[in-house]
């Protein structure tokens, strides 16, 4: 019995230990984003931001509209407050910049977000959407230290303020509408939201899960007597 | 009673069913001293079945088109109902085929499965691990993220190295001068019909062999040998039902336990079942930095890498790579021990097969990071400075793995083997 549970610990250990990261464009550290999948508040907040400030130029168009009930808002109420790029809420999330032109505008396309928390990870969008700073040998005026010379400028500058970059640091140069907290505030609800909209299911993944879970073992009770009855006279 | 009684006399008269039944379960003998490892041939066929149920209905809505597919398969994670747990189903599956399969093979190594006369046996399952690499291969183009097109792009292109033919070679595999929508249409037909069926065919046959020597077990002892003299029975065999089925049921729960712990709180893996790049729809001008295989795949990625280039052509780390896999086919006629069983070999062969299993598991996490990862030797150390440290020391466990095949006719000759028991110990 020994020796079998060291050889199952050999073949789990890999799953355990190693970790795939993200893919990383560089080695800055990035910030723990909090995020909470059950704050409702924050994740309709996160739609709100995102809507507003990401789907003009980002299109999101794996993902519809009334997909947003499952955050706890109604169907009156998207149609009333989101709906500025489609007519019907069971459409998705198109919006209506050409691309060829965009690739003109910003030297690339802007990438369909839908699913960018999965491929970046929460905390690159946390800490990317904060560290955009001045940087006048941009052709937009705006650098970043996440994703260096990222051709997106700094859209949220209105809410941050607008940042500087000397001695290995970033610092208000001059404050926006938002306080520090309020911002980071802002930024990590818009996370949330991009974490929701990447899997909706994940909402209800973990509750399924436990059941699932519940029913197996109460299963593995029964088989496990089952086969010591049948197995008793087996020497 | 009479009624069923008559039917199924009727069916027997015009198709064996009892027969089948007595012979190859309630009258099949296994030997009853089977452990933990015996669980994975089952886990495997129920696998290859949860596989082909799943796929059946992702193929409902999955779309075979470079301008589709990716979106698809997101409208499969989203609008359709369950279709989240189906695709998770599916791609966990995928890895724990891998998982599973790896696990029977080490069974049939260390209790020496393959030998005489099980030889055939062996053969088919190699060819099933075979089928069942490339099912996975074409699978994973599927999804059309930036992993599935690299990946594909980076194995099609192995065919390149072939001398003389391989450019031509490359492009009559992908149908076209890049990985592009010919492609993506011709790995949809190999995944989900032609390997399908050559797999169950090939089920049927490892079965059929299977059923005709009879399961070998921890002793390497065939139980055949000694029956008893009244029944002609086994003396260490049980029937396969109920016994059997019984127990199996145990290990079906508990791979059922982990396999849905994967699904419903872990997906990804960390990214090693659904890698985060593969969330990128596929782009053929945006090569990403680091492609790296699925996990199961990279004990031979690992040595095709390893491999220097020879007279700078490629091809000999694609016929290591190769060779890797096709190696296992001899093991049979490689292995000149007298007893089967690990629990009756010596200390030399333990030796090699711990080398064995180390140099696995080393070269698989190797294959998962980039070669520049651990740095490189220092210049001042002759011959190897300025090497990638891993790289080097994916060379050393390369040896390692062939020498456990090619050196295995002697030092298996050479090992000391304890005497084997008559009977079956519990």
């Amino acid at each position: 019995m020994k020796k079998n549970s060291l050889i199952l610990a050999i073949l789990l250990f890999p799953f355990f230990i190693w970790n795939n990261s993200y893919a990383a464009d560089g080695s800055f550290h990035l910030d723990n984003a909090k995020i909470d999948l059950d704050d409702q508040q924050s994740l309709q907040r996160g739609a709100r931001n995102f809507i507003n400030y990401c789907l003009n130029c980002h299109s999101a168009n794996y993902m519809r509209y009334n997909r947003l009930q499952d955050i706890g808002l109604s169907e009156d109420e998207i149609k009333k407050n989101l709906l500025f790029t489609a007519d019907k809420s069971g459409e998705l999330m198109n919006i209506s910049m050409d691309t060829v032109e965009a690739k003109k505008w910003f030297g690339a396309n802007p990438p369909n977000l839908t699913v960018t928390a999965r491929s970046r990870g929460k905390d690159w969008i946390y800490t990317y959407l904060r560290t955009f700073y001045i940087d006048d040998s941009r052709e937009l005026g705006w650098n970043n230290l996440v994703y260096p010379n990222a051709a997106m400028p700094h859209v949220l500058w209105e809410l941050q303020g607008t940042q500087v970059y000397k001695d290995n640091q970033l610092s208000l140069l001059k404050a926006g509408v938002l306080s520090e907290q309020e911002y980071d505030q802002f930024v990590l609800d818009t996370t949330n939201y991009m974490v929701f909209m990447a899997e909706p299911a994940k909402l209800v993944r973990h509750k399924i899960g436990y059941f699932v879970l519940g029913f197996l073992v109460i299963l593995l009770i029964l088989v496990i007597n089952l086969k010591r009855e049948f197995w008793k006279d087996i020497k | 009673m009479e009624r069923k009684n008559n039917l199924m006399t009727w069916v027997d008269e015009r198709l064996p069913v009892s027969s089948f039944i007595k012979n190859h379960l309630t009258q099949y003998y296994a030997p009853k001293n089977f452990n933990f490892l015996y669980f994975f041939g089952a886990l495997a066929i129920v696998l290859f079945a949860l596989q082909i149920l799943t796929g059946i209905f992702l193929t409902m809505h999955y779309k075979p088109d470079a301008l589709h597919a990716f979106a698809s398969v997101e409208y499969i994670m989203r609008d359709v109902s369950f279709g989240w747990v189906i695709r998770y189903m599916h791609s966990t599956g995928a890895s724990l085929f891998f998982v599973v399969i790896y696990m029977h093979m080490f069974r049939a190594i260390i209790y020496g499965s393959y030998k005489q006369p099980r030889e055939l046996l062996w053969i088919f399952g190699v060819l099933i691990f075979l089928l069942l690499m490339a099912e996975a291969f074409f699978g994973y183009l599927l999804p059309w993220g930036q992993m599935s097109y690299w990946g594909a792009q980076v194995i099609v292109n192995l065919f390149a190295t072939v001398p003389f033919i391989g450019p031509d070679l490359a492009e009559w595999v992908r149908g076209d001068y890049l990985v592009s929508d010919a492609t993506l249409n011709r790995f949809f037909a190999f995944h989900v019909i032609a390997l399908p069926l050559a797999l169950a065919g090939l089920i049927f046959l490892h079965l059929a062999a299977l059923h005709s020597v009879g399961s070998n077990n921890p002793d390497g002892i065939e139980i055949k040998l000694t029956k008893d003299k009244k029944t002609g029975i086994p003396l260490d065999g049980i029937p396969f039902h109920p016994y059997y089925t019984v127990k199996d049921l145990i290990g079906l729960t508990v791979f059922l336990i982990v396999f849905t712990t994967i699904i419903f709180f872990m997906p990804e893996v960390g990214g090693y079942f659904l890698e985060h790049n593969n969330f990128v729809p596929a782009d053929p001008l945006v090569t990403p930095a680091h492609i790296a295989p699925v996990w199961y795949f990279t004990p031979f990625y690992s040595i095709l890498r390893a491999v220097p280039p020879i007279f700078n052509s490629q091809f000999p780390g694609v016929a290591a790579m190769g060779a890797a896999v096709l190696i296992l086919f001899i093991v049979p006629w490689l292995d000149k021990s007298k007893v089967k069983s690990i629990r009756y070999k010596g200390a030399l062969y333990k030796k090699w097969l711990a080398a064995f299993v180390l140099s696995f598991l080393i070269l698989g996490y190797l294959g998962t990071v980039p070669s520049n990862i651990w740095g490189q030797i220092p210049n001042f150390i002759p011959l190897l400075g300025g090497l990638d440290l891993a790289t080097f020391v994916a060379r050393v466990f390369t040896i390692v793995y062939f020498a456990f095949f090619v050196l295995m006719p002697f030092y298996s000759k050479k090992d000391k083997t304890k005497p084997v028991p008559n009977r079956v110990t519990s």
